[in-house]
């Protein structure tokens, strides 16, 4: 991972030294150190109790699932979450029903609480000002924040479908699943299904993850911009009922939150995959931008 | 001497330095100029622009006007080959405090692009020895107290080899016996041939330290050379103890000096613990203290720097006094000390600048 050590200049060393170094460490900078400021952010983001108490709730959602269906006696088809009837006689939609439950608001609430924290969090506990005086250059720690922060936006999904389809095979029969096209396809097909309906939940979020970094470089008080980030998404799922505001629905990043049932088909439509992705990178790219300009310009005085 | 010449003796230079922050100029054209291998004490009163300017040298905030140069180099736009040889301890030190000590300083470092990855934990281990930390390495720093926090900033500043280091106010917090490490770990810093910038508050530790010193005061750079230099700036003054301070005031009147309280701590007129002595004594001159021994009392004036023609030797004032049948128990020259030049340029109250 870490390229070659590059020389540190000595004070008797001459400019033509300084900017040999100068090349090879550029080429260095854009890689090397890059991930290795990456593998720091994972290391303090998942040493962190907080991120593990969020992805302990969200194995939660499941497990609860889980245990409510075994315990009740039958489930009458047609009421709760999709896909709650079916659960009794596949445990893999343990995984699909919590997802689907973990959408609207506990998949967005943590996002908020990490994607929020990134900068807002470092200035609040003063660490801001010694890791840019490290050098670790605002671009790329910019960069850095938000890569934790997708990081974790994949790994909050991932979580609920991982424990979803592990409960639901201790506690109900696991067989072949029947989808949504009327295809059958067997167990470890379906699992492989679960968890690319996770990485399309992941995709979902990269937009919101996004919006929350931007929110992070408007404030020092990491709850400020956890908060702001929240309401962003309850406001977006909001508005998206709203008849009256159709015109804005295909601009809303969780227009499509809940778009998956494609992958559920046979063959699986790409379609929504890929709308969702071109959404959430549209939704990158502005508040990607805005958080630089942002940050870049920033006076850092926590 | 060329321009580059100059410069490249400088650890740091700031040119005509400004930082308004709204209406409020918080740092006002400030000319720094920290000498190549020099300890440099940053001084002022809380307030005065100090941590401000240190921002702006590091690239942390963006001056509204002027320039920074650090180590030769111009500031921000040669920030990612400068900062790595400098290191910093800015506004007390922050950490994770869910991490240790020794994750602290590895997450710092690992923001460092020329921090060789593979000496790491060599290079944190011998930084925390150097603070007396290594037996805290692996605490959580949640469980720090305040001093073991500040050595574990001074820690930080030191995970590489550095050529200048920023220290603000690097002895906050800690028991005197850190502040004495403190004292040695900057003497070996700079022996080592870094430069060492310490600002700080505390004039004492400034003039046990340091070799040369600036003093800020609302925003600007009041005075800056070397100590010697700030401490002559000051002026010599004379201290009379005396029971007889009515005829003494009137014998220095005579002789052109006006007897003052200076910076004496307690200013003029009597104080509550008064004796009787001192009780009956003519307080007309400004400056006469009456907590001397025995219900003396103690007049300071200011012997004007400029006797250079032996006119008011202190001799000849002890000589004039005692002529006068003044009873003259105590008598001192003292020469100005860095505490009385920062006094003077900055003001006595205790109300922060702004």
């Amino acid at each position: 991972m870490q390229g070659k050590p590059s020389v540190r200049t000595g004070p008797d060393r001459g400019p033509e030294a300084r900017q040999e170094r100068g090349a090879e460490a550029r080429q260095d900078r854009v890689r090397a150190p890059v991930l290795r400021l990456l593998g720091s952010e994972l290391g303090v983001l998942f040493r962190r109790r907080r991120t593990w108490a969020m992805l302990l709730a969200l194995a939660a959602i499941p497990v609860l699932i889980a245990l409510a269906v075994r315990l009740s006696s039958t489930v009458p088809p047609g009421r709760g979450p999709a896909f709650l009837d079916r659960i009794s006689q596949n445990g893999l939609f343990v995984g699909v029903t919590a997802m689907l439950v973990a959408v609207p608001l506990f998949l967005p609430l943590t996002i908020g609480v990490v994607a929020g924290d990134t900068l807002a969090g470092e200035a609040g506990l003063g660490t801001l000002r010694y890791l840019l005086a490290a050098p670790a250059g605002r671009g790329r720690l910019l960069l850095v924040k938000y890569g934790g922060a997708v990081v974790f936006a994949a790994a909050a999904p991932l979580t609920v479908a991982v424990v979803g389809a592990g409960i639901g095979a201790a506690l109900f029969p696991v067989g072949p699943v029947t989808l949504l096209s009327g295809d059958t396809i067997g167990a470890a097909d379906a699992l492989g299904r679960l968890l690319l309906i996770a990485a399309y939940l992941a995709v979902s979020l990269v937009g919101l993850s996004a919006i929350g970094l931007f929110m992070s470089s408007l404030t020092d008080v990491p709850v400020g911009a956890m908060a702001a980030t929240v309401v962003f998404a309850v406001a977006a799922q909001i508005a998206d009922a709203l008849p009256q505001l159709e015109w804005l629905h295909p601009w809303l990043f969780s227009h499509r939150w809940l778009d998956f049932a494609d992958l559920l088909r046979q063959p699986i439509a790409w379609d929504s995959f890929a709308a969702n992705a071109l959404l959430q990178g549209g939704y990158v790219a502005v508040f990607g931008a805005l958080a630089y300009a942002r940050f870049a310009t920033k006076d850092v005085l926590s | 001497m060329t321009a580059v010449a100059r410069t490249a003796e400088l650890s740091i230079e700031t040119l005509g330095l400004s930082k308004r922050f709204g209406r409020q100029l918080a740092v006002d054209g400030v000319d720094l100029a920290v000498p190549k291998g020099s300890v440099f004490g940053f001084l002022g009163p809380n307030g005065s622009g100090k941590t401000t300017t240190i921002r702006i040298m590091l690239g942390l905030a963006a001056a509204s006007s002027g320039s920074v140069r650090i180590l030769g180099e111009e500031m921000p736009r040669q920030l990612r080959t400068v900062l790595p040889r400098v290191g910093a301890l800015v506004e007390g030190p922050a950490f994770y405090p869910f991490l240790s000590g020794a994750a602290n300083l590895a997450r710092f470092d690992a923001a460092d692009p020329q921090a060789p990855a593979g000496t790491r934990r060599a290079r944190v281990r011998t930084a925390l020895e150097r603070v007396g930390l290594a037996h805290a390495a692996d605490k959580k720093v949640r469980a720090y107290s305040l001093g073991m926090k500040q050595r574990l900033g001074i820690a930080n500043a030191l995970l590489a080899p550095r050529e200048l280091l920023v220290l603000d106010e690097p002895t906050n917090g800690l028991d005197p016996q850190g502040t004495r490490e403190v004292r040695h770990l900057v003497r070996s810093l700079a022996a080592d041939g870094a430069t060492v910038f310490v600002s700080s508050h505390l004039l004492a530790e400034v003039e046990q330290i340091c070799t040369h010193a600036a003093i800020m005061s609302a925003g600007r750079l009041v005075a800056q050379g070397t100590l010697p230099e700030l401490r002559q700036a000051g002026h010599a003054r004379i201290r009379l103890l005396t029971p007889d301070p009515g005829a003494a005031a009137r014998v220095l009147a005579g002789l052109g000096l006006t007897a003052d309280g200076g910076a004496a701590p307690g200013g003029s007129g009597t104080n509550g613990s008064g004796t009787s002595a001192s009780g009956t004594a003519d307080f007309r001159a400004g400056g006469v203290r009456t907590d001397g021994p025995g219900g003396d009392a103690l007049l300071y004036a200011p012997l004007p720097a400029g006797a250079g023609n032996g006119a008011l030797s202190p001799e000849a004032v002890v000589a004039a006094l005692v002529a006068a049948d003044v009873r003259v128990r105590g008598f001192a020259l003292e020469q100005g000390s860095l505490e009385d030049r920062f006094v003077e340029l900055t003001g006595e109250g205790f109300e922060v600048a702004r």
